[in-house]
């Protein structure tokens, strides 16, 4: 097993033994499973037994984290952010850089990983959904790296919207498939990669971008994404020399949550809080909040809680963030947010790019909006906590495919605010009036 | 039960008769609700009479991740003109009144949003006989055996040719009715040629069971009916008799009859 510079654990400690496990066919409590037509189960089965070697395989997990190391750029760092810690009650804000990873975002993590296993497991090709494109970039940068073929598809709607991580995947020798059908969005572009992957599964991986679908997918991806934890609360042991009082993410799938929540899982002082999108707000309906406005049921593979009509048809997600716009969540997120180990709390479009602008032009990071819901959320939990208060927030991407957005949004909504510096301690007025 | 005949008394009688007369059963699915619901009463209807055995009434969902763009196309439009759940229990009752055989063709999640002890009880109610669910597997069923025993109604699930022999040992162990045999890795969509997979997967699937065996997936004409025919007891027919219903109740007549002729083992068509 590879060192990290600093002595910090490294990709490959993710996947140890950590006793978090689900049980054997993927159910953490009542949720996930395989909600799987059953010409995919060899498939899933074969994804869990690879996986199951690999993670005990040195071999495989030197590799893993000689690309986490030389290629992605792993350990990411902390950041304080002092300026920001002004707006935030003066609690003190330390961001999990994951941004800074090649390719722009924590999905370099989960990627790696499953393009690895993909070779080990003799395909040649790989799949992907994409909803921000993050996913598809990383997906498409890994299997350039390797020599995959690769195929990502992506909802009509998010391919416009989301245009330049569209041109990066084709640069990067990918085929982008826009989907049509249903929203045009996330789930459909789910929809399309299920139906090519039951037909060319001889040769094909699914590299599915989130903690969720059917096992083992939801604990495989979180394995990939525990290294940020697992860094993280080194690191900031190491510097503080006591754990946070909050850890803060944003929930779409829930990966990137779920990589930073799980190694302080057993720290019960430290808050787990994942923000969702609440789009124009959960009262209105249009929004992306599947734990907060939703309920359970089987969609993708998994049992979760999901939005949903009266007869169990699928409620289309609405938010700003392609990234977040999906009307399901990670199985294990379902089950934390049941047992009251982690809090899921709604933050609007409006607050999220509140929260945009408000670290651009604090702290010099452009984050991706997706990021932004969970700085939103921070903000919110500083002022609630106040000076003493230490909240680590993952900070999961950047924010470069989303300019385009965030210029149509303070042109349309905030013109005359875009000029101007944000004043200290006077955001309540302009960000959403719900309290964490 | 206390009824004269259960749901799966008379599901057993379709696969008895038809092998009696030394033939395959024809089963013809069409969603519900396309292109309205009484649209789709009627064209089931035009199935049965046109020689059908057995109709599976497609319960039209959201995300139909095992379905072609040909279905998939029906179900959206069935949606959007506001198909509700239980308009489909609705259209099986119709069809039972008249004496038709009707299972239901469900994703599991409007079944477990119905509840699936309620869904099981509302659809022996309303006459049906069963209910096939494509991406629920037995190993994920919690209650819904139980609550299908307990109603005279049949679980029907699918092996595929991916499916392990211990799979479908355990997928045939817990249905009931039938069993579907995926002819082909894929999703719905009618095809030019049967794939010789289905073959290979029914002479492996006899070996776990004495269920009746229904192959779906690609059966487009009388003469890829005739030739399923020969190894199946059953020949399930969705896609094309979906395309046919674009263009009225006399196509779905033409078809199902072509169809009908083909498990039988004449066929004018290809």
């Amino acid at each position: 097993m590879a060192t990290a510079p600093g002595g910090l654990p490294t990709a490959s400690d993710g996947l140890s033994e950590h006793g978090h496990d689900p049980d054997a066919t993927g159910h953490f409590g009542r949720y996930g499973g395989r909600f799987m037509p059953e010409a995919l189960i060899a498939a899933v089965d074969e994804v869990a037994a690879e996986y199951d070697k690999a993670r005990h395989d040195p071999e495989f997990l030197a590799e893993l984290d000689r690309l986490q190391r030389d290629y992605a750029g792993r350990p990411s760092p902390v950041t304080d952010a002092r300026r920001l810690s002004e707006h935030a009650g003066g609690a003190r804000i330390l961001l999990k850089r994951e941004d800074l990873n090649h390719t722009g975002s924590h999905k370099i993590n989960n990627v790696l990983g499953q393009a690895l296993l993909t070779q080990r497991m003799g395909k040649t090709r790989v799949i992907a959904e994409t909803g921000a494109g993050q996913h598809g970039v990383a997906t498409a940068t890994a299997a350039a790296l390797l020599g995959l073929d690769c195929m990502v598809y992506m909802g009509e709607v998010d391919t416009e919207r989301q245009a330049l991580n569209v041109a990066r995947m084709r640069l990067l020798g990918a085929e982008v498939v826009p989907v049509t059908t249903g929203s045009r969005t996330l789930k459909d572009a789910l929809n399309e990669a299920y139906r090519d992957w039951v037909a060319t599964v001889g040769h094909t991986h699914y590299v599915l971008g989130t903690a969720a679908g059917p096992h083992p997918f939801p604990m495989m991806v979180r394995d990939f994404h525990r290294v940020i934890g697992l860094e993280a609360r080194a690191q900031v042991l190491e510097r503080y020399d006591r754990l946070p009082d909050a850890v803060v993410a944003c929930v779409g799938g829930g990966s990137n949550a779920i990589g930073i929540f799980h190694p302080f899982l057993d720290d019960s002082a430290v808050r787990l809080v994942g923000c969702e999108a609440a789009g124009d707000g959960v009262d209105t309906g249009r929004h992306a909040a599947s734990i907060g406005g939703g309920t359970p049921g089987a969609l993708h593979g998994a049992l979760t809680y999901l939005l949903q009509d009266e007869d169990g048809q699928t409620i289309e997600s609405h938010s700003i963030s392609a990234g977040l716009d999906y009307p399901g969540v990670g199985p294990e997120h379902s089950f934390l947010h049941d047992i009251g180990r982690a809090e899921y709390v709604p933050v609007t479009d409006t607050e999220a790019m509140d929260a945009f602008r408000l670290l651009c032009r604090t702290e010099g990071i452009i984050p991706a909006i997706e990021s932004a819901h969970a700085v939103a959320g921070a903000v919110r939990l500083g002022r609630e906590l106040g000076p003493d208060a230490t909240i680590l927030v993952n900070l999961s991407g950047r924010g470069d495919k989303d300019v385009d957005t965030a210029a149509r949004w303070f042109d349309v909504v905030d013109a005359e605010a875009l000029p101007t510096d944000p004043p200290a301690q006077d955001q309540p007025e302009a960000t959403g009036e719900r309290e964490l | 039960m206390t009824t004269a005949k259960t749901g799966l008394t008379v599901l057993d009688e379709v696969f008895t008769t038809a092998k009696a007369e030394d033939r395959a059963a024809l089963i013809a699915y069409l969603p519900a609700g396309y292109p309205t619901v009484r649209g789709s009463t009627g064209l089931l209807t035009q199935a049965l009479e046109a020689g059908a055995d057995l109709v599976e009434v497609g319960l039209p969902y959201s995300d139909p991740v095992l379905d072609g763009p040909v279905i998939q196309h029906a179900v959206d439009t069935a949606l959007r003109g506001g198909v509700r759940v239980r308009d489909t229990l609705t259209v099986v009752e119709t069809l039972a009144a008249r004496g038709g055989r009707a299972v239901v063709m469900t994703y599991w999640n409007p079944v477990l949003r119905y509840g699936p002890e309620a869904f099981a009880r509302d659809l022996a109610s309303a006459g049906g006989l069963g209910v096939i669910t494509p991406d629920l597997v037995p190993d994920e069923e919690n209650g819904w055996l139980a609550a299908t025993t307990a109603t005279g109604i049949a679980p029907i699930f699918l092996v595929a040719p991916s499916s392990t022999e211990q799979r479908i040992a355990d997928t045939a162990a817990a249905s009931r009715g039938f069993l579907y045999t995926a002819s082909t890795m894929g999703v719905t969509g009618a095809r030019d040629a049967v794939s010789d997979t289905a073959k290979a997967l029914v002479e492996r699937t006899r070996r776990h069971t004495d269920l009746p065996l229904g192959v779906g997936l690609g059966v487009r004409s009388g003469g890829q009916a005739s030739e399923v025919a020969s190894f199946a007891d059953g020949v399930i027919v969705g896609s094309a008799l979906v395309s046919a219903a674009e263009h009225g109740r006399a196509a779905v007549a033409r078809l199902t009859s072509e169809l009908a002729a083909g498990v039988r083992g004449n066929h004018t068509g290809r």
